[in-house]
């Protein structure tokens, strides 16, 4: 089987959509990708065909509903090498995040230390600083080297006997570097620390083998991995989950409940507390079929050639500066780059004209970013359905850029 | 491809805010930050009386932002708060679909009309009267 982008292409609507009578190029996959048929077809299915609540109801509809959602639970968990029962339907990765950073840190003590690291995205940042200020946890930050990747030569500085956590990013949004997981767990392992991994910038390029990592949890969300927003997955290790307290008290997570005392439901639904996002889910699980589907190695040699075309492109600007690994080794297609002398945000609005889509400012990586000098970045983010045309109108567009702005 | 946005005017007030002028001793200085893109203008301002003495400033953002402050430093010297207020209406009214006729087109606030169109570009036009308000607001508390 060969990857063949113009097959892909077809099943995005989106794609064949122009804008304002120009072909979109789509380069802002890294904050939200488009979604194939298949997923509009899943999240339509229940929506006309078996919309119930799930985990309620007895009658038939309503287990229609629940074997949709639990189907969905499958997917998810075939496409990360997991078992079911340790993938927990979240509102996105931010809300995974957050539910371990209140969830585990409950089991935390001041003083114990949690390290983070440099390239994190606010959302696995600030969960942290509000676990810090509540708990008296002790915030450890793992800088990153000058290509942008964490310095796993001062992770022996940086993990002490007192870590109980190393919480970081799988794939940088801003530099695309791919983290040394090994590195990490092995560093996790020396102390009997956790590891965390925000995969939000890692799902949209492939199955995983999470067993085969070594980490504890993995968190990101459904809609920059061609599903619907307002769903996201946080999969933990069954005997963590079943050691961390429930984060949201509710409807669904509870076995019994009086006034005297409640009990939980066991992992995964203790931390599903209410009606979860049921459609969202399902089309996340089809989301995870469809890409299951796929000639990965294909994909990743079509993604990486595109991310070297790029690269090579804006090498030949004079002015612009890539943020990240300048090589293919061990990143994927986020490209981050600074053109001298212009902001982001007016290179974004000149790319728009040429129907480019492009991300500028902090990324939500405002310590990053700021590591390197900036305010903000330029960040072109390559899926699977991009092509030469896309890179091509990039290039125009940034040749005005350069006109109007420099 | 027509240039609307990036016409030479904001170009050529862009440029002139590029290059940072503090004040050494002002009587208040404010900073305000954007947080959809991290832009940040900071302003210095000396009083004499109710009247804006001289301003300082240093911005780190797009264009529109840098332009926005050159408007400010060109027109706040002399000008009380009261009439800065009603220029930050004014701009208001340039960005808001409906009030076409309401702007004065000799104006330089003027050219920020083709902004108009570009909703997402507005906070940036508007950060640096943010800061001109809160710079106004310390130096108008301060002791003296």
């Amino acid at each position: 089987m060969s990857f063949d982008v113009a097959a892909v292409r077809a099943q995005f609507p989106m794609l064949a959509r122009p804008l304002d009578g120009r072909p979109l190029h789509y380069l802002d996959n890294a904050a939200t990708s488009q979604v194939p048929q298949a997923v509009v077809d899943a999240v339509d299915g229940y929506e006309t065909g078996t919309r119930a609540n799930v985990r309620r109801g007895v009658y038939r509809l309503a287990e229609k509903a629940t074997e949709a959602y639990e189907a969905a639970r499958r997917r998810v968990a075939g496409y990360l090498g997991v078992d079911a029962g340790e993938v927990i339907f979240t509102s996105g990765a931010t809300a995974a995040l957050n539910l371990v950073a209140r969830a585990f840190g409950d089991t935390l003590a001041a003083g114990d230390e949690v390290v983070i690291s440099e390239a994190e995205h606010h959302s696995n940042i600030v969960p942290w600083q509000m676990l810090r200020d509540h708990r008296g946890v002790v915030l450890q930050v793992l800088p990153v080297t000058d290509e942008g990747r964490l310095d796993i030569s001062v992770l022996d500085d940086v993990v002490t006997s007192r870590c109980r956590l190393i919480a970081v990013t799988h794939v940088s949004n801003v530099t695309g570097a791919v983290t040394d997981v090994a590195a990490i767990v092995d560093a996790a392992g020396a102390v009997g620390a956790r590891v965390l991994l925000d995969g939000a910038q890692r799902t949209p390029h492939g199955p995983l083998d999470l067993p085969a990592l070594g980490v504890d949890f993995y968190g990101f969300s459904g809609h920059k991995m061609f599903a619907p927003t307002g769903v996201g997955v946080l999969w933990g290790r069954r005997e963590v989950l079943e050691a961390m307290p429930p984060f949201l008290g509710g409807g669904e997570m509870i076995r019994n409940v009086t006034f005297e005392r409640t009990t939980y439901a066991p992992p995964p639904h203790k931390f599903e507390a209410g009606t979860p996002p049921v459609a969202q889910a399902i089309g996340l699980g089809a989301a995870c079929d469809w890409l299951n589907g796929l000639d990965w190695p294909a994909i990743s040699a079509h993604e990486l050639g595109l991310t070297q075309r790029l690269l090579d492109g804006l090498d030949g600007f004079e002015g612009v500066r890539v943020i990240g690994p300048a090589g293919l080794q061990d990143r994927v297609g986020v490209v981050s780059f600074d053109l001298a002398g212009a902001h982001p945000h007016d290179v974004c609005q000149i790319l728009d004209r040429h129907g480019v889509a492009l991300r500028g400012g902090h990324h939500c990586a405002q310590p990053l970013v700021e590591r390197f000098g900036l305010a903000g970045t330029t960040r072109a983010s390559i899926a699977l359905y991009n092509d030469d045309a896309d890179i091509g109108a990039l290039f125009d567009g940034l040749e005005q850029a350069v006109r109007v702005l420099t | 491809m027509n240039d609307d946005l990036y016409h030479e005017a904001i170009m050529e007030r862009a440029d002139r805010a590029a290059i940072d002028h503090r004040l050494t001793d002002p009587d208040a200085s404010a900073t305000v930050d954007n947080p959809l893109c991290g832009d940040r203008v900071t302003l210095d301002i000396r009083l004499d009386g109710e009247r804006v003495a001289e301003i300082g400033h240093r911005v780190r953002g797009c264009a529109l932002c840098q332009a926005s402050t050159s408007v400010i430093v060109e027109t706040a010297p002399g000008a009380t708060a009261v009439e800065m207020a009603a220029a930050e209406a004014e701009l208001r009214a340039v960005l808001a679909e409906t009030a076409e006729e309401s702007a004065d087109l000799r104006s330089p606030l003027a050219i920020f009309r083709p902004v108009r169109a570009y909703k997402s570009r507005h906070d940036c036009v508007l950060l640096p009267f943010d800061a001109l308000s809160e710079v106004l607001r310390k130096a108008a508390a301060r002791p003296r």
